[in-house]
């Protein structure tokens, strides 16, 4: 018999703010007071620097803290909002994490299952795969989309244990899928919005005989019971949906797992994931989990708890990006991040962002790995890496080494507040940040207010938009700092 | 060790155009009110120019490319122009190659010119650029304020000095300057200001509000150099000598926490300052310098550069600030003519506007804002870049024979 497969590990990234639904209801009662039995909680929104691409970098960062990224040999993006359209979109989130050249990327999309279905494709493999999903989805404002969508991005490293990944935390055993082309929604490829049709007839239709019915199905094939299931990740943002799928299929009510609807928001294809690396936090070994992931058609994935399973101190998360979470109430920021509210931006903002190709290429260790240089010969650690080093070494030319100062720590030499240069979350904060061991860096600093910042003040890295070339539609990304806030690594 | 410039060469004359919003000039139109009064107090003919260099520091909103403008403009007679640009230090730089050329004997007059014209960008503030391929992908491209306010916060962390005495140090420089622009008909701003004012300010980059940061203007403002020979030949009688011109460029050094800087001064200002006294002979700047015209950029920059031209010590630069020490009746008044902050700022012109007052100041024509105590030694210090990266150039200008 080959070795199990199964989930080696997990990790999750939520943006800091959480947009309150009654401001956007308030802001829209005299249009939409439909809305108001929406107007409950909170959804995490990410900022006007972060995509699809960096939110999965921060999650899958979050996923192999203290790990050996060397032993990783695919890895696969799932997204309906990626920024490419054909620009490896997994390939950008590969060089962030500097993970291995040799390997395998694949950007999974198309239907809100692409989460789920992406991870029953890596683990029906042997190789350690990474599995990433994220979405950042845009919805007119006064619809319902809006207040039920958050924006997050989980990651799930799949592999077997012998790989240098550490042990299995959750034991797979089995999946079932069904297709059917249920268009709840839809979205072409040129369009910015979801079209969707009547909620009674996709809980009839689709929630109830398609995710239902693959439900009961999958528990007959993989020959367990409702009863055996100890964390149903029924991931539909219809309230009371999850649970009457569950008492359907003979699962217990107190096994049906949160929606975080409450706090984060559906995050699309991010959210199956999201919510199994909330399950795997809080597991104890031996609990079965189920999770299903719907989208013109349906999967189900089971899983049992190992001995390994549950978060490691030094990962946020769910949990841990659930308890930094900001209360957010500024509705316009958010329509303007979002790129529905056109603001005077001024003549500031009219800078030409054209990136050359070449130059980006040459230097893509260091722009999107920040990968710095450290010198043979006097061990000196600069940012970016040159031909001759900083400190003095008898001109030795070419001596200096990769080395990688994401997962650094640094502290504030220098800052300001600056109200001058354009931003789109104005002030932008920057300034010097000197790197445990060595290296200094120039930053932006994101997710920092006044109190944030004073000299010596500790940050960490993230991975972001550092511009945006409107002109001809290119992202262009580097890291920022963070100020570490407490429970990180 | 080079023997330096020391009265090789003598300024033979100077002139600066109206500084400000020039809705009505081109940059030609503003190079020629320059040149005019330089070439009047010269009393030479333009036949008699051998070479000349001219310092612009933004080319998208300027003349564009090479000395032709400067040679079009002044129609010159077909002689060697070479523009500079070397941030907003680019006017001392300019005058460096002038007064090169003649200390080296290869000509006998030259001209150095710097021009700007800064408001037809559109907006208040610097034109937003890139500064090249590599460091648009890795660097921030703050706004000039935002890169400089930084030295606050690393100065209040070194020398534990809270935010409200700085800032109330801050206040105190942008108000003498704006006194001090008040009495002078050339500068850009010539409104004094109160405490109040400067302190209740709109922020710009924190620390610093509106009255810490200098006025972007148009402008010109150039020299004409020779030998102290060829200008008593010329009838001169007071010559004004240059006494020492040093030019220190960042390496990447602070750049790197290798080095060890903290933020809170200007290394290549202490390099370059260092060897001007040398090469002036000056060993207690505090004692023998009689006027300085510091690159004040931001209240910030000036505070830390009295520290860093060795007059203040080490942390107490806002001491001598709050106690007058550089006010225009003080012991070593420091932008008598308003500086950067009041006369006004067209990048290219600022280094050769400071000689100007300079020696205007030391040949004892400087009118209602004139010295009291008469000066021999007047230091001009121009600084480009931001202060992790930059230029600094600090140029002596003095009496023949002091």
């Amino acid at each position: 018999m080959s070795s199990p497969t199964g989930i080696l590990a997990f990790g999750a990234y939520i943006p800091q703010r959480r947009l309150q639904r009654s401001a956007v209801y308030v802001a829209n009662a005299w249009f939409a007071p439909n809305l108001k039995g929406q107007s409950k909680g909170e959804r995490a929104i990410a900022c006007w620097d972060e995509d699809t691409v960096t939110m999965a970098v921060e999650a899958s960062r979050d996923c192999l803290t203290g790990l050996e990224r060397g032993a990783i040999s695919g890895i696969t993006l799932a997204s309906t909002t990626l920024p490419y359209a054909d620009r490896l979109n997994s390939g950008l989130v590969k060089e962030a994490l500097c993970l291995e050249t040799n390997l395998t990327a694949n950007d999974q999309t198309g239907s809100l299952r692409a989460g789920t279905s992406a991870l029953i494709q890596a683990l029906n493999c042997t190789a350690a795969q990474l599995v990433v999903a994220a979405d950042l989805r845009k919805a007119r404002p006064a619809s319902e989309g809006e207040l039920v969508q958050g924006d997050a991005a989980a990651a799930i490293l799949v592999g077997q244990a012998g790989q240098g990944l550490g042990e299995i935390a959750a034991t797979f055993l089995g999946s079932h899928s069904v297709t059917i082309d249920f268009v709840d929604h839809f979205r072409s490829t040129s369009a910015e919005f979801d079209y969707g049709w009547e909620s009674r007839w996709i809980r009839d239709e689709g929630h109830t005989k398609i995710l239902g019915g693959a439900l009961k199905e999958a528990l007959t094939k993989l020959g367990v019971t409702g009863a055996d299931i100890d964390h149903a990740i029924i991931p539909i943002a219809v309230r009371g949906v999850p649970e009457s799928l569950a008492k359907s299929c003979g699962i217990k009510p107190e096994s049906v797992r949160d929606s975080l609807s409450a706090v984060v928001g559906d995050s699309g294809t991010t959210h199956p994931l999201l919510m199994l690396a909330a399950a795997l936090e809080e597991a104890k070994p031996g609990d079965k989990i189920l999770l299903a992931g719907f989208g013109q058609g349906a999967d189900v994935l089971l899983f049992q708890a190992t001995e390994a399973v549950g978060r490691p101190p030094e990962q946020l998360g769910v949990a841990g990006h659930l308890a930094r979470a900001r209360k957010d109430t500024n509705y316009t920021r958010f329509l303007f991040h979002r790129g529905l509210l056109d603001l005077e931006k001024g003549m500031r903002a009219e800078m030409d962002e054209k990136q050359p190709g070449t130059s980006l290429y040459r230097n893509r260790k260091a722009v999107m790995g920040l990968v710095g240089g450290r010198c043979t010969k006097t061990g000196t650690v600069q940012f970016p890496k040159t031909e001759i080093g900083v400190n003095a070494n008898d001109r030795s030319q070419g001596t200096q080494e990769d080395y990688p100062l994401a997962d650094k720590i640094a502290k504030i030499v220098t800052y300001t507040a600056d109200s001058l240069s354009f931003s789109p979350d104005p002030p932008v904060y920057y300034g010097a940040i000197d790197f445990e061991g060595g290296g200094r860096l120039v930053a932006e600093f994101a997710d920092c207010s006044a109190e944030d910042v004073e000299v010596g003040r500790e940050m960490r890295m993230v991975f972001r938009i550092k511009a945006v070339d409107r002109a001809r539609d290119f992202t262009k990304y580097f890291w920022k700092a963070v100020p570490v806030q407490k429970g990180d690594a | 060790m080079a023997k330096g410039i020391r009265d090789k060469v003598a300024i033979l004359g100077m002139g600066c155009a109206k500084f400000g919003e020039r809705w009505d000039m081109d940059t030609d139109q503003l190079m020629v009110e320059a040149f005019n009064e330089a070439v009047g107090d010269a009393g030479i003919d333009v036949s008699q120019l051998d070479a000349a260099w001219l310092a612009v520091a933004f080319d998208a909103v300027n003349i564009g490319p090479s000395g032709i403008p400067l040679s079009m403009a002044l129609r010159l007679p077909n002689i060697g122009v070479t523009k500079v640009e070397n941030y907003c230090a680019s006017g001392t730089e300019a005058f460096r190659g002038a007064v090169y050329a003649v200390a080296s004997g290869a000509c006998d007059i030259a001209l150095a010119l710097g021009a700007e014209k800064l408001k037809d960008t559109g907006y208040g503030g610097l034109p937003v650029r890139s500064r090249g391929t590599t460091f648009d992908m890795i660097g921030v491209t703050g706004s000039a304020p935002g890169n400089f306010a930084q030295l606050a916060a690393a100065y209040r962390a070194k020398h534990g000095v809270s935010k409200d005495e700085l800032k109330q140090a801050m206040a105190h420089i942008s108000v003498k300057s704006h006194a001090n622009g008040s009495r002078n008909p050339k500068a850009h701003l010539q409104k004094a200001v109160d405490m109040d004012t400067v302190l209740n300010a709109p922020m710009i980059a924190e620390p610093l509000g509106l009255f810490d940061c200098c006025g972007v203007s148009d402008g010109a403002a150039c020299a004409i150099v020779t030998t102290p020979e060829i200008a008593r030949s010329l009838g001169k009688r007071d010559l004004v000598t240059i006494k020492a011109l040093q030019i220190s460029a960042s390496n990447g050094w602070e750049l790197q926490q290798a080095g060890g800087w903290d933020g809170s001064y200007f290394h290549t200002t202490r390099v370059a300052a260092a060897k001007a006294y040398q090469e002036a002979g000056i060993t207690n700047p505090r004692e023998q310098i009689s006027l300085m015209e510091v690159h004040d950029c931001f209240s910030i920059t000036e505070l830390v550069t009295m520290e860093d031209l060795f007059i203040s010590k080490e942390g107490q630069g806002y001491k001598d600030v709050l106690n007058g020490f550089f006010d225009a009746d003080g012991g070593l008044p420091c932008q008598i003519d308003g500086g950067l902050k009041c006369f006004g700022h067209p990048i290219g012109a600022s280094g050769l506007r400071m000689i100007y007052e300079n020696y205007l100041q030391l040949l004892g024509r400087a009118g209602a804002r004139q010295r009291s105590t008469p000066p021999t030694m007047a230091l001009s210090h121009n600084l480009g870049g931001s202060p992790i990266q930059n230029v600094s150039a600090v140029a002596i200008v003095g009496l023949a024979d002091a």
